[in-house]
């Protein structure tokens, strides 16, 4: 996909999203008028900066058809191929561990992630690995779960279950 | 003038506290290694770390956040000379001269010239603050809603007329920020605001800081890992103590520079759409028009560094003055530090003042500090950062995508929040790639809720009166000063046309 095909696409799905969000808010029944004595309703600053939204993105297209931004004059590709790969990856990577992190636990998904990134991505030695591996949940785990007492996600009940073991120790240990 | 000054000694005490001492060189450091590594800058650090301050009460936290910021525009200069990419976008006119000062072996002279332009320009800009400071928050304590709302419109319009960029993207970039403001319970009638999808998960609106991690944490990732795939090549650099010396002595070659760049920058800073890297393209520009030999800029100029190097850092200050003073963030970073003074429950704008003393005079306090930590830690750290510059990607994002997740999940404990903060991320790198600007998005969903609220009580006062705007003189010269400004690039455009014109003719 070139640059100019995706400025054009991208003009338009700004567009729709851009009624969708006025329609939104219409369909809620919010008032988008002007309330006698009062003053806007409540439905007033978000349907009307949408459809400013809307009028921005027209103009984009527009200025597309009309040639005008350096984007819609340009087929260079819009994602260069080589580096689409590493991308995508990271994106899929993340979208991975947070699936992950909801059904086997933070701390498990987060040793799955190293793993992927560093040996796999990154081909560094299995030493750096698994240095990774094993710093990044103790880290993690003193830091949020230590210092700041926050609960993170443990995923389902069996992964849930195993982790609390460590927690008891700690509570036993340390408090 | 006294007043001034007990209050800043109480400052300063308060800098010096243990915990407060820490936190700076903490920050500084933090700053550095942000600043320098490509790709991450200060505002990627402020909102990556933010979550993680909540540690500490809020004075040490934005004492760090505040060295933190201060710390990444000296540690840009780095990466600009060593590498011959600018380690945040702040840095980018330090190259210019940077590089090939690097290239004729002189890169412990550029450093060195980074280093100590920076500070002065640290240094004259935090004493400009401490003047304009108080000042302007006793004025600014005359403003009601009607002028809260006015200068907020007066912030947005500086993107749409000074920011250079697209002119419908940027209007899109704001009003997509003030829209995703508005999800979430409105706070006048209490009606549920676009719930999408009638997902519960909604009501409580989207925070500022999912948007910030989103679009500067995950979002400029991807584009780092994109434009930095390939190999970059590094100058060695020789440090000796007798270099040192001679390096420190040829400061008055420079000087000048750094004066007039630590000012403008000062200045440029704290226009909201301005910022630290046009105020240092700004004072490069400046520098090469007055020196006496133009044409060595570009080649290894020493000015050509000191310059850009003297600004940005003024600047980072000068975005600090509207944010502590007005509630009007200067910056993309300032606005995430104020949705951070918003998340430890303190109010921004000109009470801030006189309702937590001990909050503003302590951070300015700590800027002055922090001038110091971050010059000495700066020159005795090269060599540590030119190793930290050869870490590989692949072992640095793992780290931050980390950071992104729980520090989004740890601020509101849901995992709802940490899907959003991805897509966020996704479309914020595929809106950059064609040229829409970020910045503008992530100041609006911080103001979104504050410009929304002064703009209904506004009217709610008046009775339904939008005169209300205009009948106030504040509020109508701030009013006038923004149709200006966004009304700047179309008659820009015209007399351009116009003298096109007469001269065919």
């Amino acid at each position: 996909m070139t640059v100019r095909t995706a400025e054009l696409l991208m003009a338009i799905a700004t567009l729709l999203m851009s009624l969708g969000l006025m329609l939104n808010v219409y369909t809620d029944e919010l008032n988008i008028g002007w309330v006698e004595g009062r003053g806007p309703g409540a439905g007033v600053w978000p349907f009307w900066l949408s459809a400013g939204m809307a009028l921005a993105s027209l103009a984009t297209l527009y200025r597309w058809f009309r040639g005008k931004t350096p984007e819609s004059r340009s087929d260079a590709p819009y994602i260069d191929p080589e580096t689409l790969f590493l991308v995508a990856v990271s994106a899929a990577s993340l979208l991975g561990l947070l699936i992950l992190m909801q059904i086997v636990g933070t701390y498990l998904s987060l040793m799955i992630f190293m793993v992927l990134y560093v040996r796999i991505l990154g081909h560094h030695s299995w030493g750096t690995t698994m240095a990774f591996v094993i710093g990044t949940p103790v880290f993690v785990y003193l830091l949020f779960e230590v210092a700041l007492t926050k609960y993170l996600p443990k995923g389902l009940p069996f992964f849930e279950e195993g982790f609390l073991f460590i927690d008891n120790l700690r509570y036993e240990w340390f408090y | 003038m006294e007043t001034i000054l007990v209050s800043l000694g109480s400052g300063l005490l308060q800098a010096f506290e243990p915990l407060n001492l820490f936190m700076i060189f903490a920050g500084c450091l933090a700053g550095l290694f942000v600043g320098c590594m490509p790709g991450l800058g200060s505002v990627n650090g402020v909102a990556i770390l933010l979550p993680v301050t909540f540690l500490v009460p809020p004075t040490a936290a934005i004492i760090f956040l505040a060295a933190l910021y201060y710390g990444a525009m000296y540690g840009g200069a780095i990466s600009s000379i060593t590498l011959g990419i600018p380690g945040a976008s702040t840095a980018v006119a330090t190259v210019f001269d940077g590089r090939p000062m690097a290239q004729a072996g002189k890169a412990d002279q550029a450093l060195m010239a980074a280093a100590i332009a920076s500070f002065i320009g640290g240094t004259v800009s935090i004493i400009l603050f401490t003047l304009f400071a108080p000042p302007l928050a006793a004025f600014a304590l005359k403003f009601g809603p009607q002028e809260e709302f006015a200068l907020m419109l007066l912030a947005f319009a500086t993107f749409v007329g000074l920011g250079g960029d697209d002119i419908p993207k940027t209007i899109f970039s704001i009003l997509l920020g003030l829209v995703l403001a508005a999800v979430g319970f409105d706070i006048i009638s209490g009606q549920p605001r676009m719930i999408f999808f009638d997902m519960v998960e909604f009501q409580r609106g989207i925070g500022f800081l999912v948007l910030a991690i989103g679009v500067y944490g995950v979002g400029e990732m991807l584009w780092t890992l994109e434009s930095t795939a390939g190999k970059v090549q590094m100058h060695s650099v020789k440090i000796t103590v007798s270099r040192m010396k001679q390096n420190l002595l040829q400061v008055k070659e420079y000087i000048n520079s750094t004066w007039v760049g630590s000012v403008l920058g000062f200045f440029v800073g704290t226009l909201p759409a301005a910022g630290a890297t046009p105020a240092s393209l700004m004072s490069y520009g400046l520098s090469k028009t007055f020196s006496k030999d133009p044409d060595s800029f570009g080649k290894g100029n020493v000015s050509g560094v000191a310059a850009p190097e003297a600004a940005n850092n003024a600047a980072s200050t000068g975005s600090m003055l509207p944010m502590i003073t007005l509630g009007i963030p200067g910056s993309p970073t300032t606005a995430i530090l104020l949705g951070g003074m918003i998340i430890w429950g303190l109010r921004p704008g000109p009470l801030l003042f006189t309702e937590s003393p001990d909050f503003v005079w302590g951070l300015i306090g700590s800027m002055y500090v922090a001038n110091f930590a971050t010059v000495i830690l700066n020159i005795a750290l090269i060599p540590v950062f030119i190793r930290v510059l050869a870490m590989p990607f692949t072992l640095l994002t793992p780290i931050i995508f980390t950071l992104c997740v729980l520090g989004v999940f740890a601020t509101t404990d849901r995992m709802f929040d940490t899907w959003i903060m991805l897509i966020i991320g996704v479309a914020a790198y595929l809106l950059r790639k064609l040229n829409y600007p970020v910045a503008p998005a992530v100041l609006a969903i911080v103001l979104g809720p504050l410009a929304e609220r002064s703009m209904r009580q506004s009217l709610i006062s008046s009775q339904g009166d939008p005169m209300t705007f205009l009948e106030r003189p504040i509020s109508l010269v701030c009013i006038l000063i923004a149709v200006a400004l966004v009304s700047y690039p179309m008659v820009a455009k015209f007399l351009k046309r116009n003298k096109a014109v007469e001269a065919a003719e």
